[in-house]
């Protein structure tokens, strides 16, 4: 049994390094300084010169978008699946329950809704559609991670607060947010992973374009969508630079975990033991 | 007021009358005071409206898409569509029954290949593994989860279609010829049902894992040593004891890593072959829902009721994933009720 | 000074009784010790003079407790001045999430202490009533965390201080502790006593005949008995006094 069960963790840990290495083999391959620094120019897409800067600008731009406005939402709504506001009222247990249904829905659900909303309004593809579409995306995995972070905070460290004559949300504020800083950070910088490399929701969206964008409501690229695009061209050379966006994509990625993982260790300094 | 056993250099304190030391702390100053007040309770009025908002998310993402579905849905019944298996949107036939069983099919595939895997890896590293084994392995299953899955279909192109198609499907053919499902129809393209699941399967191992190994290790330390210390070995403890009672929550966590598998889009578009029809086999392309709505995009605005049907298709694909997810809820509210009794 | 006294309370946590009639008044400048067996509602009494009681929302309060005549339990009595009034210390140092220096002020920022130089006065003043100042004084911006248990719990009683509470209400603010920070926090008690009302919860007897003016005794959510220590130590009138004093129950 115990052979069985090594085995299987070796299967798959050893399929999902296998991932890895033929991602970074290929990719770092037909990866040049050209590829990060340039835009397409007239012939990128049957070979020519060009980069992918379009789509790597337009990745950090909707992801960042996204984390940001998902942030500014799934803080409030962490906070108010903690005791001390929502609690464990009836209320409180529908929002939680919410979260989880809203973090099971495929992204290319929140990209036929975003593009239904958009239609509505009268919204090209743009920017801020793939920003909204996206933050739909990653909005229940935040919430969801904040309010385990917030929950791992000890009630007597806020009646530690209490009773020195603090309010909830000067507790909250200037004790419980502090505490919770490091794992907070971690979960901005997974929704952000998950932001970055999510296609589905901006193929509605976000559009496609050669250009970086000037507005909110100008058409982005993205980098998933460089992968998709260019692998599914009939020319060798443009099928390679697929490899290189998704070896960029998938750097950008790790990088974004692994440091996030680094830096939140590093800033528990300042955190009460638990 | 002094104090007798003072050490020299303290002061004594001085209460209400303190010139030098108190400070002046005036919290029965009312404005100060309600001012505080005020703030927690608009803070407060804040976070739950917000809460309320986002949860009735759930609530517009049915309706936006049902709105959408409308024009399409006076014209034909739900029922004949979903078991419609012609697919012809310029003739205004939106049969969607190939789609649905090519999500079927590759998704129920994928988990059976993931499923043992996963849940036998997730009882190692909770239950055998070495900490410091554990240590290096989590954290990375963690990373691998965080993987976009255009990668996994880029993994997929380049190495299990042609794996696939060189060898599994040459080899099936030889040796499987006339088992149903398993014989390959044709000269198998690589792209097909097998590749998508594989690649479906590789993308859900973390998810499953990571929740699996999660519910196993909260199994509380004390009913293991207590089965231990009856003379029961380790595969025994984990068998009888570990395993029932996290139960619910492994139910929980397959559910989880299914509902992700079923609307998971591009890496099953790029590998899946995209055919519009009922596979025959294993090595047949199908066409699974999501790929089908995000490959046509494009054009769904340029044929009348396209756009209409696509969402249908879309909201079909949210009704059951939400469906799922509420199994995997009650399930596990059901576990803690029992456990609590 | 305020006077704190308890008028009929009873304290139920979803119907089930934790407090029943309590009744008797706390005696200003003294330590008042809180003995009793584990689970007899020495915890739940502490935790309704702050009203941090409120904090579990199955718990039903009735009865009164008066500070200065003013019940504190009534709709419209200010939680916040109660709380910085009654100063607490609890079982396990419970440092803030900050510096030692921000420790201490974070209770005087709130009441709206800002300048500097005051504030500075406050760290020094308070640090020096707890004894830390002399360890502590040259890394006032170290992360509290970083101490020892031991000088936790006295940041935790210098930040206590530092919002000028009138009654300290202890909660075997000594259980973590190893044996010489414990008497150092004793220690501390014996010269706070002069000019705060203490209430010191504990289990531990030897403690409460040490440092105790005033002796309350609670069995299974009643108050048995109460009294001046050394009358109450020496000839106790109810029977289970008697014999938790003699460790027959504990």
């Amino acid at each position: 049994m115990r052979a069985l069960m090594m085995l299987s963790a070796a299967a798959v840990v050893g399929g999902l390094l296998i991932l890895i290495v033929v991602i970074t083999v290929q990719g770092a391959g037909a990866l040049s300084w050209a590829m990060v620094t340039q835009l397409p120019s007239g012939g990128y897409y049957l070979g020519k010169e060009g980069g992918l800067l379009n789509a790597i600008v337009g990745s950090l731009l909707l992801a960042g978008g996204a984390t940001l406005l998902a942030g500014v939402l799934a803080l409030p709504v962490a906070l108010y699946l903690q005791r001390d506001y929502g609690g464990d009222t009836r209320r409180a247990n529908l929002v939680r329950m919410s979260l989880d249904l809203l973090w099971g829905v495929p992204s290319i659900v929140y990209g036929a809704f975003g593009f239904t909303i958009m239609l509505y309004l009268g919204m090209r593809a743009s920017l801020l559609g793939g920003i909204l579409a996206l933050t739909l995306v990653v909005l229940p995995i935040m919430a969801r991670a904040m309010d385990e972070v917030f929950r791992l905070v000890s009630v007597s460290l806020k009646e530690a607060s209490w009773a020195l004559g603090a309010t909830r949300w000067e507790t909250m504020r200037s004790v419980v947010l502090r505490q919770a800083l490091p794992g907070l950070l971690t979960a901005v910088l997974l929704a952000f992973g998950r932001a970055i490399g999510d296609a589905a929701s901006v193929l509605f969206t976000a559009g496609y374009t050669d250009n970086l964008p000037q507005s909110l409501l100008d058409p982005v690229a993205s980098l998933p969508l460089a992968v998709f695009f260019q692998l599914g061209t009939p020319f060798p050379e443009v099928q390679q630079r697929a490899y290189a966006a998704a070896f960029i994509l998938l750097v950008l990625v790790l990088l974004v975990s692994v440091g996030g993982r680094l830096l939140a260790s590093r800033m528990s300094r300042f955190s009460a033991d638990r | 007021m002094s104090s007798s056993s003072a050490p020299p250099d303290m002061q004594p304190p001085q209460m209400r009358d303190g010139a030098s030391a108190g400070p002046p702390i005036d919290a029965d100053r009312p404005t100060g005071g309600r001012l505080r007040l005020v703030m927690d309770r608009l803070v407060t009025g804040a976070v739950s409206a917000v809460s309320v908002a986002v949860a009735l998310l759930t609530v517009s993402l049915v309706v936006a898409l049902l709105v959408r579905s409308l024009p399409v849905l006076g014209l034909q019944s739900l029922a004949e569509m979903i078991t419609g298996t012609v697919w012809h949107p310029l003739q205004g036939k939106f049969g969607f029954w190939p789609f649905i069983v090519g999500t079927l099919w590759v998704t129920v595939l994928a988990m059976l290949l993931a499923t043992p895997a996963c849940i036998l890896t997730a009882i190692y590293l909770a239950e055998y593994a070495a900490t410091g084994l554990r240590a290096v392995v989590r954290p990375m299953i963690d990373v691998l989860a965080g993987i976009p899955s255009v990668v996994y279909g880029l993994f997929g192109v380049l190495v299990i279609v042609p794996l696939v198609r060189d060898r599994l499907a040459p080899a099936a053919a030889e040796h499987l010829s006339g088992v149903p499902l398993l014989a390959p129809g044709k000269v198998s393209t690589g792209y097909c049902v097998l590749a998508a699941a594989v690649v479906l399967a590789l993308m859900v191992t973390p998810v499953i894992i990571s929740v699996a190994e999660e519910v196993l290790r909260g199994v509380s330390p004390g009913v293991r040593e207590a089965s231990l210390s009856l003379g029961a070995t380790r595969w025994e403890t984990v068998k009888h004891v570990s395993f029932r009672i996290a139960m619910p929550g492994l139910i929980a966590a397959v559910v989880l890593g299914f509902a992700r598998a079923f609307g998971e889009t591009m890496a099953v578009l790029m590998v899946a072959g995209n055919v519009a029809q009922l596979p025959g086999s294993l090595f047949d392309p199908a066409y699974p829902l999501p790929a089908l709505i995000a490959n046509n995009y494009g054009e769904m605005m340029s044929i009348p009721l396209y756009d209409s049907a696509l969402m249908l298709g879309a909201l079909i694909l949210l009704v059951v994933v939400l469906i799922f997810n509420l199994l995997a809820e009650l399930v596990l509210i059901w576990a803690r009720r029992r456990s609590s009794q | 000074m305020s006077h704190i006294s308890v008028r009929n309370l009873t304290v139920a946590y979803n119907g089930h009784p934790a407090l029943r009639d309590v009744s008797f008044d706390i005696p200003d400048r003294q330590v008042t010790a809180i003995i009793g067996p584990s689970g007899c509602g020495k915890t739940t009494f502490l935790r309704c003079l702050n009203r941090l009681i409120d904090v579990n929302n199955s718990v039903r309060v009735q009865g009164q407790v008066l500070i200065d005549g003013e019940d504190i339990f009534a709709p419209r009595a200010d939680v916040m001045s109660l709380r910085r009034k009654m100063g607490l210390l609890s079982q396990k140092p419970q440092v803030l999430p900050m510096s030692i220096f921000d420790n201490v002020t974070y209770g005087p920022r709130l009441h709206g202490v800002r300048k500097r130089a005051q504030l500075e006065q406050i760290v020094e003043r308070c640090l020096r009533m707890a004894s830390l100042w002399d360890e502590v004084s040259g890394r006032l911006r170290a992360p509290a965390a970083e101490l020892s248990v031991g000088q936790q719990q006295r940041l935790c009683l210098a930040r206590g201080l530092a919002v000028q509470p009138e009654a300290l209400l202890c909660d075997e603010p000594t259980a973590s502790l190893d044996p010489i920070s414990a008497q150092s926090i004793e220690q501390l008690f014996m010269e706070l006593k002069n000019d705060y009302t203490v209430v010191l919860v504990t289990h531990i007897l030897r403690q409460a005949r040490r440092l105790a003016d005033y002796l309350v005794f609670f069995y299974m959510g009643e108050l048995v008995e109460h009294g001046p220590a050394q009358q109450m130590l020496s000839n106790p009138s109810d029977p289970r006094t008697r014999k938790y004093l003699e460790g027959v129950i504990s």
